[in-house]
């Protein structure tokens, strides 16, 4: 095998990678917030592309308009997902709160069929299609674009939580909520918080991928599934090892995908997703204790 | 300042706490002893949102604050401890406590997530307000350190910290000195007594009879759910069904 061959696959295995961590990243936030997983999470990033479609086709709107008002529509409904699904809840065990979810998101799924059809459909790349030469491989410029926004998020996620005030409340919640309720911080709304920033990361890595991977009703369902999985190999940490689990996930498809064949490249994660939850159900780099945040 | 009047406390059919009134002073070390099982800690549940009551009633400043949960109550100005420290253990010891200063910030939690300049400002006022609670306990050579690596004695300062940052007009503190050397208690009891000298209002359930007789001003006595005995440290030495509960009566 050549080495230019797997240069290209790791550098699309690198970009898929990224997607999957921004969504992997989702899971973990409202996890270590709430203590659930949100299984509705893949339907933000499905809503992402599908809304941003709809600000394009129907709304007359340039892309880089279109983008926004679409990540602001997506995060609304997070947090109505939050305010209608979750929080009325009596008896929030988690094992309601999952099946909630799972149950939102079969209705947000639902919905989006009702209104966009069966279709697949494309979102125009963000800056050409003319590919770029990277040693002996080729990547387009929105492989870029991808890896380029996922970093910025990663960063300013990172600094939220570690540099403000509201960012370290969060946390705190994560690490003992009867403590942050006993200092004054209302647990309920870092909840709320938690789904607004996960959708809003779920919606801007289902705009970004949309470009190379086209996007439908019912993208959320494999895309929230390889997002979990690389929450589940990070250990539900919301900071680098989630990031790292997606890039590992990523490539490993990729690999898969170009090795042996494309028909395997999903069984890859769920493979991984098994034996991790079989052997290390901590994730790949924690301690029986890992830092979650 | 505070006032409990006819809180009584059942669960499933056993009662812990029958009835139970009294008031407490603004400015006061309060102490509230009794043997084990007399109810204390889940009193200082329920004073403090944890639990909600069978019946009775929780007045703070004289506002009805009863079943209130506890974010709502530290928002009012009443904070308390626990037995077993809880910490925000993955985070730093300043973060602890700047996460306690974060219902005082004055510009929102929007504000603060979107870096507006003069949240940037608060950020560093929040930084020197929590480490001036780091000195005041005796702490702030651990600023940088992870609160879950604290030793037990260091981790209750910190939990003090912390909740003194949230600028409470009262702090409950439950069994501060449990698992303290006696070097440690000493120092507690100078600590406590300079909460006090800030103006902050103290109550305290605790074990340590020689803290106890030491530090507080009115000392309230519990024994198996109902209210013994109320007065000062002399008072309650002095009181005779005081003594039979702790010796034992010999009938």
């Amino acid at each position: 095998m050549q080495f230019d061959q797997l240069l290209q696959y790791l550098l699309s295995g690198l970009s898929t990678g990224a997607i999957y961590a921004l969504i992997g990243i989702g899971f973990s936030i409202i996890y270590n917030a709430t203590g659930i997983i949100n299984f509705a999470q893949g339907e933000f990033v499905m809503l992402g592309g599908m809304v941003t479609l709809l600000f394009l086709e129907t709304g007359k709107l340039p892309l880089w308009a279109a983008i926004p008002c679409a990540v602001a529509v997506s995060t609304a409904s997070g947090m109505l997902f939050e305010r209608l699904a979750i929080r009325p809840l009596r008896q929030p065990t988690p094992i309601n709160l999952v099946i909630i979810t799972i149950g939102g998101s079969i209705l947000i799924r639902g919905l989006a069929m009702l209104l966009w059809g069966k279709d697949t459909h494309a979102i125009p790349p963000f800056s050409g299609e003319e590919p770029l030469a990277v040693g002996g491989a080729t990547i387009l410029p929105q492989h870029l674009w991808i890896l380029g926004v996922t970093l910025l998020i990663i960063a300013a996620n990172k600094y939220y939580f570690y540099h403000t005030i509201s960012g370290k409340a969060m946390r705190a919640c994560a690490y003992n909520r009867r403590a942050a309720g006993l200092v004054g911080i209302d647990v309920r709304r870092m909840v709320l918080f938690s789904f607004i920033i996960s959708s809003a990361m779920g919606s801007v890595a289902g705009i970004i991928v949309a470009p190379l991977t086209m996007t439908a009703y019912d993208v959320g369902i494999m895309l929230g599934l390889k997002g979990f999985c690389a929450a589940i190999i990070g250990g539900m940490s919301s900071g680098g090892a989630t990031v790292v689990g997606g890039l590992v996930l990523g490539i490993l498809e990729s690999l898969g995908a170009g090795l042996i064949s494309s028909g395997y490249k999903d069984a890859i994660a769920f493979i991984i997703l098994l034996l991790l939850l079989f052997i290390r159900p901590q994730g790949l780099f924690g301690k029986a204790q890992s830092e979650r945040v | 300042m505070l006032e409990v009047s006819g809180i009584t406390q059942i669960f499933g059919g056993v009662t812990a706490l029958e009835d139970v009134s009294f008031a407490i002073r603004k400015g006061d070390i309060t102490g509230i002893i009794g043997p084990n099982g007399a109810g204390k800690t889940t009193l200082f549940n329920i004073i403090s949102g944890i639990y909600t009551q069978t019946s009775g009633r929780v007045m703070l400043n004289s506002r009805d604050v009863t079943g209130l949960p506890p974010e709502k109550l530290a928002m009012l100005g009443m904070v308390r401890t626990f037995q077993n420290i809880e910490l925000f253990g993955g985070m730093s010891v300043m973060e602890n406590v700047m996460v306690g200063l974060h219902t005082r910030s004055s510009s929102g939690l929007m504000a603060c997530s979107l870096r507006l300049p003069w949240s940037r400002k608060e950020e560093h006022r929040i930084r020197a307000d929590a480490r001036q609670w780091l000195e005041f306990t005796g702490i702030s050579e651990l600023a940088d350190v992870t609160a879950g690596n604290l030793s037990f004695g260091k981790g209750r300062m910190l939990e003090i910290a912390r909740a003194l940052a949230v600028e409470p007009g009262i702090i409950l503190m439950d069994e501060p000195a449990a698992g303290l050397n006696s070097q440690e208690t000493l120092e507690l009891a100078r600590l406590i007594r300079r909460i006090r000298d800030l103006g902050i209002t103290v109550v305290l359930v605790e074990h340590d009879m020689e803290l106890v007789m030491d530090i507080c001003d009115r000392i309230v006595v519990l024994n198996l759910g109902f209210k013994l005995a109320e007065g000062t440290p002399g008072e309650i030495q002095e009181n005779h069904d005081v003594i039979a509960a702790y010796l034992g009566d010999d009938d």
